[in-house]
Parts: structure tokens; sequence; C-alpha cells
């Protein structure tokens, strides 16, 4: 019985282009040619409905992402006609662009199947070897316990990524373009046109980059050099209490940022608040904390440093005391001051650990739109901006432009210009993390 | 000479604590001075009231949503903490562990997402959501955190179990162990710190975030700390400033306390992030 079923599975079957181009041109049939009945009839049947249901939808989708709509919604003798919805559309068609690469994904697997199972069936030795088999099971093990985080992560960040992209080539905004009372078009590259040749556009843009630019640099290099300063004084030998100060000066850190924020809020208030109070009780004006473009610059400096410098304290003084004593002692055998202990010794040994850090606080930073949302909400006015105030950052320039102006479109090129830029500086980031090189 | 120069120095250097201490504490004091003293008054003269009073804590939990903001923001921490963890640790495992096809394009495909910051993506997100009948749902914003986590998450994670040594496995592969019980007896047990370290950071991320539920959450009995405790001092017509006091004292203990117990670990998971570098 046994010795039967093997030559009849090592009698030659079919030839394996037939079996693959059959399968191709329609699911299963190579299967049926290989003489697996059972998948060969599951593939036809799910084929069949697919080309029934699914590919007329699919069609729709596509074609509504490629014309975003032909009729609004309008009022048609006194009674409402729903019409398309461009934005609906074309996140429908987005999702039928990633169910049909899925779909012709799995078509290419069958025929590569069909292919494959007549290649093995008619080939001498008959069966496959047990390590393709093994990888094959390890692959689909690995793709089980991906695919919960690949499904999620697709609706979560990546249709939401290229919805974002698109946007920005079309004329999605107010007030001509808002669906369902009218449609959107795409308009290609015009919206960055306007972002670079539009001078109102373009000065908007270039002053929010340059203070952002500004500001992500200053804030990080405050809270490094303040942090690194007060860990060395705490550090020093000559000082007591040395748990007191680390304790009470990690507080901030641990406070909420958010309440912190909103609490110097308060106390900045120019007419009300408590610090101008504590100011005029001794004497002096009150200072235009938040009301002053230049002014509110500074507090946000401030406030962040009184948020962040905390962490980079303690992260420093876990660096130095990682520094080795006897480095020290040497260089004072050989006769170095002070100064020269630290700019020789600590300085270099501190930014050798704590450069990926810097990175990192620097892209952060770029983006804090906490700070200066909560803060500031991007004040005092500047009239000579485009839905910005003087202390706005491109991020919370973004977020007014999107949920306050619904200026889409724009929005959308401008997230897409900060990508380029954020993404270089994070390409040189990791280009010079070891992590990214992976050892096996 | 020199020592009369070092006296001076280490005097300089206490004066300069004494005076970050007290520019670190001013604003808390204030804080829970503002939240006892009676009265609706931005300007309090003195830091610690005279006749202080729970009354604001009392009208704070009487006539605002304050508890339920509370509830909100726990709830969306803790299932976004389970939800993100164990994505980013199957993810991360079979990153670590398994080679597949597509291994090293998912790998940077992460990496890409990492640097599109998520809520670049605001109205793409909204629009979902709105379409899929979540917005103003918390499983919404709970289900855009968790995806939003994986890709940190799962190169921090995978780091670490990348540097856990096979031999380990393979003695117990030996041993006859299958891959389920590598997994458990073998690989969580000593990721600990990692875990550790993510499950922190999706608890602590909700916490703090504003964006995120300033745009999925509508309804103000859907809201999360942050934006009720926004809501009290933005609007320039209303004077809930000692609201706003003891809303923040009590939001900001137990989050507080929580930092400080593991401030090692938050700590020491960035720094041994870096350490790679």
């Amino acid at each position: 019985m046994k010795s039967n079923v093997t030559t009849m599975a090592n009698r030659p079957l079919s030839r394996p282009w037939t079996a693959a181009v059959l399968s191709a041109a329609c699911a299963g049939g190579g299967q049926l040619l290989n003489r697996q009945y059972a998948k060969g009839a599951l593939f036809l049947s799910v084929y069949a409905i697919g080309v029934a249901f699914i590919l007329p939808r699919l069609y729709e989708a596509i074609r509504g992402l490629i014309t975003l709509g032909d009729e609004p919604t309008r009022i048609v003798n006194g009674a409402l006609v729903k019409g398309d919805h461009s934005i609906f559309m074309m996140i429908d068609g987005l999702i039928a662009l990633f169910v049909a690469a899925g779909l012709v994904w799995l078509h290419v697997l069958n025929a590569v199947d069909a292919y494959r199972q007549a290649a093995c069936k008619s080939a001498a030795s008959g069966g496959r070897a047990p390590g393709v088999r093994l990888a094959a099971r390890e692959g689909r093990t690995a793709l089980l316990l991906l695919l919960p985080a690949f499904v999620l992560v697709l609706f979560v960040s990546v249709i939401p990524m290229l919805f974002n992209i698109l946007t920005a080539f079309t004329d999605y905004s107010s007030p001509n373009h808002i669906p369902d009372r009218s449609l959107v078009n795409w308009i290609g590259w015009g919206t960055f046109v306007r972002l670079f040749t539009e001078p109102a556009w373009y000065s908007t843009f270039t002053g929010i980059l340059l203070w952002n630019v500004v500001w992500a640099a200053l804030s990080t290099l405050t809270v490094f050099f303040g942090g690194l300063l007060v860990a060395l004084m705490i550090n020093h030998p000559k000082v007591r209490f040395k748990k007191l100060w680390r304790t009470t000066f990690i507080l901030p850190w641990a406070f909420p940022a958010f309440i912190a924020i909103l609490v110097f809020r308060l106390l900045f208030n120019g007419a009300l608040g408590p610090i101008n109070g504590l100011l005029e009780q001794i004497g002096l004006p009150a200072v235009p904390w938040l009301a002053d473009p230049t002014m509110a610059k500074v507090t946000i400096l401030l406030v962040h440093f009184w948020i962040s410098m905390p962490f980079l304290m303690a992260l420093q003084s876990g660096i130095l005391t990682t520094i080795p004593k006897d480095l020290y002692e040497a260089a004072e055998v050989d006769g170095a001051g002070g100064r020269a202990k630290f700019s020789r010794i600590t300085m270099p040994h501190v930014l050798l650990a704590t450069s990926p850090i810097l990175i990192m606080q620097f892209a952060s930073n770029f983006n804090n739109f906490n700070l200066i949302y909560m803060l500031t909400d991007g004040g005092p006015a500047n009239p000579a901006y485009f839905f910005a105030g003087s202390t706005d950052i491109l991020l919370s320039w973004i977020y007014k432009m999107t949920l306050e102006q619904n200026q889409f479109n724009m929005a959308s090129a401008v997230s897409i210009v900060m990508f380029v830029l954020i993404a270089s500086i994070s390409v040189l980031n990791y280009s010079r993390t070891q992590s990214f090189k992976e050892k096996d | 000479m020199a020592a009369i120069k070092g006296r001076v120095a280490v005097l300089g250097i206490y004066a300069a604590l004494i005076g970050i201490l007290i520019a670190t504490l001013y604003p808390l004091v204030w804080v829970v001075g503002t939240s006892l003293n009676p009265g609706n008054s931005l300007l309090i003269s003195s830091m610690l009231p005279k006749n202080p009073t729970l009354a604001h804590f009392a009208a704070l939990l009487r006539e605002t949503d304050f508890l339920l903001w509370y509830r909100n923001t726990l709830v969306i921490a803790v299932a976004n903490m389970l939800l993100s963890t164990l994505l980013v640790t199957v993810t991360a495992y079979a990153f670590s562990r398994f080679r597949f096809k597509g291994r090293q394009a998912g790998l940077i495909a992460l990496l890409v997402l990492q640097m599109f910051p998520g809520f670049l993506s605001i109205m793409a997100l909204f629009v979902l959501l709105l379409q899929t009948g979540l917005l103003n749902t918390h499983l919404g914003l709970i289900l855009i955190y968790a995806g939003g986590s994986v890709s940190f998450g799962v190169w921090v994670m995978k780091g670490y179990f990348d540097s856990i040594p096979r031999s380990i496995e393979e003695a117990a592969i030996i041993d006859g162990a299958g891959r389920k019980e590598l997994f458990a007896r073998i690989m969580l047990p000593l990721s600990v710190p990692a875990i550790t370290f993510v499950m922190l950071t999706s608890f602590i991320g909700p916490v703090m975030d504003f964006i995120l539920p300033q745009i999925v959450l509508r309804s103000s009995e859907k809201m999360t700390l942050a934006q009720g405790l926004y809501g009290m001092v933005s609007d320039k017509t209303n004077s809930s400033f000692s609201l706003f006091a003891a809303g923040s004292v009590l939001a900001a203990l137990p989050i507080t306390a929580l930092y400080m117990a593991f401030q090692k670990y938050l700590i020491h998971g960035l720094s041994a992030g870096a350490d790679k570098g």
C-alpha cells in the first residue's frame, strides 16, 4: 500500500510552468492540475468570491481615490441630496490599495505554490528537504507573532502618514474646499509652490522654522550645560548634604510636566501673576513675561530649564561617577590643573556618553508641542504671520492650521517639509549608533 | 591663598545650590499654598496661608468632573500599558529570534515610522476614527497610543533581547523545551528591566499627553486630566485658579510618587539605550 502511494507521488504530474501559469490565470487551477483537489477547490472558490464581490468594490474605491468625487452634497428642490465626500473617498481608496496589494501578494503565492508543488513532485528526489520545511514553519510563526503589530501600525501610522502626504497635493482647505459642501481636487505641487513663493506663507514658514531651530538648539544646550554644572557642583568634594540636594533638585523631573507648565502659565501671568507681584513688592517694575515676543521666548527657555535640567543632572551625575579616579590622579601627577582635568577628561567622557541623548533631546525639543501650546498658546499674536503667533513652533502651527483653521493641505505640506528635516537629523543620529549595525 | 580661593568657591557653590533650591521649590510650594488658600485670588500674599482650607478640594470633587478625568486617565494609561507591552514584547521577540523574509525591511520601516511624529497625521487619524466610529472613545485613543509605541519600544526591546546569549536557549532546547517555554521561562524573566521600562513609559506617556486626547476626546465626560486642567486655566473669563491648584496637587502627588519610585529604571533605561552608541 505504502509503496503504491510513493509511486503515485513520484509520477510526473505536470510541468511546473504550466501549473504556475494556470494558477496565475485562475487561482487554484495549477493546484487542480497537480491533483491537489481540496486545495485547488478552496483556492478557486475564494478566487471566485473575490472576483465577484471584492473586485468591484476595490475598483470603486480606487476610482474614488483618483477622482475624489464628482458631485458635492447639494440641495435639489428643497431636499438635501447626499453627494461624494472626497476625504472619505481618499481614505477608502488608500485602504483599498493595501487590500489590493495583499490580494496580489496572495495570488502570487498561489502561483508560486503551484510551481513548487509541481517541481517538487516531479523531481527525482521527491518531497521537500526538511530544512526548507523548517524554515517555512519559522517564517509562519514569525508572521503570526508580527501580524497584530503590523495591522495596528498599518492603520494607526502608515495609512495616516500616506493620507497626510496625499493631502498636501490637494486643495483641501477652508473656505472653498471643505467636503461635503464642496469637493476636493488634486492640484499637484501647488501647495508647496505657494508655501515657498507667496511672501506671507514663506515669511511665516521661515520665521517659525528659524525660531524652531534656535529654540531646539538653545533648550538642549542650556539644559545640558546647566545639568552638568549642577552635577559638578554637587559632586564637589567639599560640598555636604549631597543626597539632600540631589533629591530636591530631581523633584521637577518627577512632577508632571503638563501641570508644571500650567502652573508657570499662572505664575508668569503679566497682570495678576505672583512673580510680577513679588517684583513689585521689592520695588521692581513688572516684566512682560508672556506678552512681549522676545521675553516670551526667554520665559519658555526658563520654564523648559526648570522642567528638564533635573533629568540631565541625574544622568550626568551617574556618568561622572563612572569616570575612573586614577585618570585624575595620573593627570595630577603630570601637573594638570582643575581646568585641564575638566577639558581633557571630564568633558570628553561626558560628551561621548551623552551625545546620542543630546541628539534625541534636540529632536524631542524640536517638537515640544505641550510646552509651547500650554504655556503661551503660540502667543503673543504676530500680525505678520499666517495663523501663528510669535512663539509658535512648526508643530503648533500645524496643529492650529489643522484643528482651528482648516488649512489641511498647507498643514500637510509643512509637515512633509518638517518630516524631511527631522528624518535627516535622525538618520545622522542612527548612523552613529552601534545598535543599528547588527551583529549577526 | 589657594585655601582661601577654595573656600570662596565652596561658598559660591552653596549660594548657587540654595538659589536653585528656591527656584525649584517655589512653584511647587505656590501650588500647594494656592490650593489651601481661601478665596479665588491668583495673587496670594503668603505662600503658607494663615487660614488653610480644604474647601477648594471639596469644590473640585463636587463641582467638576475631576474624578471622572482621573479615572479616564488611569483607564487609558493602564490599558495602553498592557496592550503596548504585549505588542512590543511579542514583536521584538519575533524580530530578535526569528529569521524570515522581510526582517531587515521591517526593522527599517519601524525606524522610518519612528521619525515621522505620529501626531503630524492629526487629521488623518481624526477622519479615520470618525469613519470607524472610534472618535470620542477611549478605545480609539488607546489603539493610537499602542500603535505609536510599537516602533520605539520594539527597537529598545529587540536590543535587549539580542543581548541575551543564545547559548542559554540552546541548552534549554537540548533539555526539550519548546518555543513557548523558551519565551516564558527564559526570555521573559531575563528581560524584566527592559519590560519594566516599556511598561513605565507606556503608562506615563498617556498620563502626560495633551495633544492626542485633545483631538480624539471631544466631550467633557471622556476627557483626561491634562485636558481638564488645561481647560481650567486657558479660559480667560474663568477664575478657577484655586480649583486648578487643588486639582494639580491631587493629580501630581501620585504621579510624582510613581516617578520617584521608578526613577532608576527610567534613567537607566535611557542611558542603557545610549550606552550602545
